[in-house]
């Protein structure tokens, strides 16, 4: 495994079976710090899986994920993001009725105090808190559409599906993860839309230049544009690895693809 | 600046009159006449965009309503201020709307149904009936050591309950109301199925269960003690309630309510946030259990049965599940409507569960819906 070893994320060897369904096969996996990488694959290969069983979501069947030196294998979810790697969803998975600034504070749990005597009684303390993170939400929201931060306190459910992903990807974001996990962050939108919100990925990338990326896409066009490198899977197994250019061209890329459709 | 405050206002003084004519009328014709007129006038309203200024008050003027409401409960006190009925159930409504509020933290916001409410509140009066007769704890502690005690119990069912995916919780809960009615039937020491005497109030010498005498021949109906205890009590968890869902916490809660799984994902601990709002709930189911057997003198095993609490889960759901005032308004309505309207009484559990079917059909969100959450009142972002 060439690379494996400065990797900001490792898998070695991780699978994942469901019951006699082996959604992910002994899959080794570099990530490099910084970088964005795009996870690939037709549907039902695997990829959501990896996301799922990095993030504490499903235990593993078998081997071990290694996050910034460390062994995650098996960390709990609260425990993989207070480690420093924070998600969205392919299904949007915020809460409708509530406002938008809760949405992107329930991602900052970690840097909120918790305690009932802060949040109950020392109300001018929390006060700061609040408006300091208020703040910083707001901030984080403008980079990705200036308007959304007027409406900080309106229910998600009444907005369009491209303000909501951008706001599922500010609720990841806003604890300043060191790993940020997309997962079809484009599904259900138009042409245009996809293109707005990758811009705005690539603005966030450009100022938080620490931050790496794993993004699964299916437009091969994102992919394209906004990748360093690819990984490509197909049932469970890691098919072909390396830049868009190169993995493209690739014959076992092609009929996977071609397989599929 | 006094503008905003109008609407609030007058219907605070509207309403104080009709639940006034409404207490005060016997005739069971006029008293459905008045249900009647009632419901037009919140129905006319809301149509003409009444409903909306009246929330607009009590969002921007909030401590100025609530003062206006508490006004306004002394003043249907003062007009009664003889009547024992009335003023029994006025404090009956005050002591419900405080344990409601334990059930709202657990099911408004946590997420976790609690179908053994009534017997959260037994917990708090038998509590009540053991240590005034047995102790010298003064009174107010009393009502403490009753919260506490529902507290200490409900951690019997926190495992079960946390296993909430698959309503395993809502049967356990459902199996402790009838396990505690019939513990409390056979259990001697606690009175079996007569139950037990309870001392009444007594702070600092302050008899609650006398009759206040002024001057030779102007009598007070003592209820009024238990309605002001109450409404204080009302007011510390009212606050303390509100407070809780304008912060981080009531935030958790709410997270994790509606998707458990990304919650997760954020690092949110579900158990203790669970064990937090189930505890916390009790609590003031508790105290307002422990209050309410001081004020009666007499607690047995039937003021707890599982139809109770029902009556507390309908309420919630009827009120507008998370709205502290939607309790106000519901237990209200569920409390007085069957003392008033006898025909009713009979066939109170009917009419409570066709209610709760017609608002989950026709408007889930209670009568109140809750709103958004503000954090800090009358705040802008600059
Ligand atoms: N919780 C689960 N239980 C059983 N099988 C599952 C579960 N989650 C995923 N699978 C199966 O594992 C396989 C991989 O699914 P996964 O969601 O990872 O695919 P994917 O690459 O994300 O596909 P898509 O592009 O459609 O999102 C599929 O066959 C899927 O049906
Ligand atoms: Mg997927």
């Amino acid at each position: 495994m060439t690379g494996a070893a400065d990797g900001l994320l490792v898998s070695r060897d991780l699978s994942k079976r469901f019951g006699g369904l082996i959604a992910m096969d002994s899959l080794d996996m570099a990530v490099r710090p910084q970088e964005i990488l795009g996870l690939i694959g037709p549907n039902g290969s695997g990829k959501t899986t990896f996301f799922n069983v990095v993030t504490g979501i499903y235990p593993t069947s078998g081997g071990v994920v290694e996050f910034d030196g460390k062994d995650i294998t098996n960390f709990s979810p609260q425990a993989v993001y207070r480690a420093g790697i924070a998600r969205t969803f392919q299904r949007s998975r915020l809460s409708l009725s509530l406002s938008v600034f809760d949405n992107v504070m329930v991602g900052n749990h970690m840097r909120l105090d918790q305690g009932l005597w802060f949040n109950l009684v020392a109300r001018k303390d929390f006060k700061r808190q609040f408006e300091e993170n208020f703040e910083r939400a707001r901030d984080l929201v403008k980079v990705f559409d200036p308007p959304l931060g007027n409406r900080m306190f309106e229910a998600v459910g009444t907005f369009p599906m491209i303000d909501r992903r951008r706001i599922e990807i500010c609720r990841a974001l806003i604890s300043r993860p060191k790993l940020l996990l997309l997962d079809e962050p484009s599904a259900g939108m138009t042409h245009d839309e996809t293109k707005a919100l990758m811009d705005d990925i690539l603005e966030i990338k450009g100022r938080l230049e620490d931050l790496t990326i794993i993004i699964i896409e299916h437009e091969m066009g994102v992919i394209e544009r906004i990748t360093d490198t690819c990984v490509v899977l197909n049932f469970g197994q890691k098919i072909c690895e390396g830049p868009y250019r190169e993995v493209a061209e690739d014959r076992l890329v092609q009929e996977a693809y071609l397989g599929i459709q | 600046m006094f503008a905003v405050l109008l609407p609030g206002i007058g219907s605070a003084v509207a309403v104080t009159v009709y639940v006034i004519l409404l207490l005060a009328v016997e005739s069971q014709a006029a008293i459905a006449g008045l249900l009647v007129a009632g419901v037009i006038a919140v129905l006319a309203a809301a149509r003409f965009g009444g409903m909306a200024r009246i929330g607009r008050s009590f969002a921007e003027r909030e401590n100025a309503m609530n003062l206006v409401i508490i006004l306004a409960v002394l003043a249907v006190t003062g007009f009664f201020y003889e009547d024992h009925f009335i003023l029994l159930l006025m404090a009956t409504v005050i002591i419900y709307v405080i344990a409601c509020l334990g059930l709202n933290l657990q099911f408004g916001y946590a997420g976790v149904l609690n179908f053994a409410g009534a017997a959260f509140f037994g917990v708090g009066c038998y509590t009540a009936a053991v240590l005034t007769k047995n102790t010298a704890m003064p009174h107010l502690l009393i009502l403490v050591a009753g919260g506490v005690m529902a507290a200490v119990i409900g951690s019997l069912l926190i495992l079960p309950v946390l296993r909430t995916r698959s309503h395993y919780s809502a049967v356990v809960t459902i199996a402790f109301a009838l396990l505690f009615k019939i513990f409390l039937e056979v259990n001697d020491t606690l009175g079996g199925p007569q139950g037990l005497p309870v001392d009444g109030m007594n702070v600092l010498g302050w008899e609650f269960n006398d009759d206040i005498e002024i001057g030779e021949d102007f009598e007070i109906a003592f209820y009024v003690n238990y309605i002001v205890v109450g409404l204080i009590v009302l007011a510390l968890a009212f606050t303390f309630v509100r407070r809780l869902e304008r912060s981080w916490v009531g935030l958790n809660l709410d997270a994790l309510r509606l998707d458990e799984t990304a919650a997760a994902c954020f690092g949110l601990n579900i158990t203790r946030w669970k064990i937090t709002a189930f505890t916390l709930g009790n609590f003031l189911t508790g105290v307002a259990g422990a209050l309410y057997a001081m004020m009666l003198g007499f607690i047995a095993p039937t003021n707890f049965t599982f139809g109770d609490s029902l009556i507390l889960v309908s309420i919630i759901l009827l009120g507008g599940i998370g709205n502290p005032w939607g309790l106000v308004v519901a237990t209200t309505i569920l409390i007085i409507l069957p003392e008033k309207l006898q025909v009713i009484q009979e066939y109170r559990f009917l009419l409570f569960g066709a209610m709760v079917i017609l608002i989950l059909l026709f408007r889930p969100e209670g009568l109140l819906p809750r709103p958004l959450r503000t954090y800090l009142p009358g705040w802008r972002p600059k």
